[in-house]
């Protein structure tokens, strides 16, 4: 495939010494393209580019029941009531009581359980904001900010939400409130199994509404 | 007027800085590349908004949305010592010496420890066939609980691992140690989930990393109309 292309020096004169021809060599490198697009082709598909995301979660190490949590300020408490379906979704705030407290409904939609949680902790993320804003124009420092921010958040005043499962709730259902709870800055959180009054007034309010079963 | 000669020869394109380039970019991504590993089943995962990337050392349990549990350790020489481990846990399976360094290279599997070396053994017809079986994934129930004894190797594995190659106990505890992720599927009922995670619980392991797939944070998921 490569080919000499004679410089022209062949017809030299008598006197002129004999040099070493100066020929350009060109090489035809189409085949060295293709073979290289294709290997580049083949790794940029074989490649997973973007490793998978993760989301982190850390469980309490006992397993906490209702009354334990209970024991902190009830009015702190939110607890997301998460159904077999994706529409049951429910919650009240304080404490459970199986005659008078009545099942919110609401959904995983941006004007739905993020709208409730961000009122809910709207105290919170304000100080958040307005320390925020510090650390942009350099009043404090990230070691200042960090220290700053967990107290904040870890504030024996902060909401803290319950989330109670059942056993055929959706893992994608659990993991889209820890993604809400993520979003709205809220820290204290714990998952744990719904009790049998709670499901029954859920199963009732599902009833109620006319929800698909 | 005398016409204007266009020049008969073909024109040539100096391809030089093209191909320096090709090869640029494909070495580049030789070196990067890193095969994805053999996943025995399809697992949708959740979105969710949160970045974090899958960490490097990481222990994954993969939970199909039928519940059944696949298990994958990160490092070929400590998934080696971990099936060694289980091994000696497990005396009636045998497995020979060149079939264990199969499994070394192989990725997620979830297989009870009886049929693992029937697994290792196969081609990968078969062990897809073996994948596809219902009873397939790996037994955690109380008196059976292989899970428990693959994360307990694991661990142990992991730690042998980490410790010859000279790291001290609070780089363990903190950037270098072991992750554990769970990766499960948007339709697993969270009761199976939670089995899983009550595993760990039992072995003092209480942080994990669910693997989701990324979405904005305005994307709001589909609401269902009533």
């Amino acid at each position: 495939m490569a080919e000499i292309i004679d410089g022209g020096g062949g017809g030299g004169g008598k006197h002129q010494k004999k040099k070493a021809k100066k020929g350009n060599v060109h090489l035809d490198m189409t085949p060295m393209v293709d073979l290289a697009f294709l290997l580049l082709t083949f790794f940029i598909l074989a490649t997973s580019l973007s490793k998978p995301k993760t989301m982190e979660i850390i469980y309490p190490k006992e397993v906490e029941d209702t009354d334990e949590t209970t024991k902190v300020d009830d009015a702190l408490a939110t607890t997301v009531l998460v159904g077999e379906e994706d529409e049951h979704v429910f919650y009240y705030t304080g404490v459970f009581k199986p005659d008078s407290t009545v099942l919110i409904h609401t959904d995983y939609s941006k004007e739905g359980i993020r709208k409730v949680l961000l009122d809910r902790n709207k105290r919170i993320n304000d100080q958040v904001t307005a320390l925020k804003e510090q650390l942009t124009n350099k009043i404090i420092n990230d070691t200042t900010y960090q220290v700053a921010y967990s107290k904040i958040v870890g504030d024996s005043l902060a909401p803290f939400v319950i989330v109670k499962t059942i056993p055929t709730s959706k893992f994608r259902n659990v993991v889209n409130v820890m993604d809400e709870l993520n979003i709205t800055n809220i820290k204290k959180r714990a998952i744990i199994d719904m009790g049998d009054s709670e499901n029954i007034a859920m199963r009732q309010r599902i009833v109620e509404l006319g929800l698909k079963k | 007027m005398p016409k204007v000669k266009m020049p008969k020869s073909a024109p040539s394109l100096d391809m030089t800085p093209m191909v320096d380039l090709g090869f640029l970019l494909v070495t580049f991504f030789i070196l990067t590349a890193k095969f994805r590993p053999n996943e025995p089943v399809i697992v949708d995962t959740p979105k969710s908004t949160s970045s974090i990337a899958l960490p490097e050392k990481v222990m994954l349990v993969t939970i199909d949305k039928d519940g059944r549990v696949f298990f994958d350790l990160s490092g070929k020489e400590i998934k080696r010592a971990m099936l060694q481990g289980m091994l000696e846990r497990y005396p009636q399976v045998k497995v020979s010496e060149d079939v264990a360094q199969r499994f070394a290279v192989l990725g997620t599997f979830g297989q009870p420890i009886e049929r693992m070396e029937q697994y290792i053994k196969g081609d990968e017809k078969l062990r897809k066939a073996m994948d596809d079986r219902k009873d397939a994934g790996i037994p955690l129930d109380s008196l059976n609980n292989q899970l428990g004894d693959w994360i307990q190797e694991g661990y142990e594995a992991f730690m042998t691992d980490a410790q010859a190659k000279g790291f001290t106990i609070a780089q363990l505890k903190d950037k270098e140690g072991l992750r554990y992720a769970i990766k499960a599927d948007g339709d697993t009922d969270y009761e199976k989930v939670e089995k899983v995670i009550d595993i760990f619980r039992d072995k003092n392991i209480f942080q994990f990393n669910m693997v989701t797939s990324l979405e904005g944070i305005d994307d709001a998921p589909a609401v269902v109309e009533e």
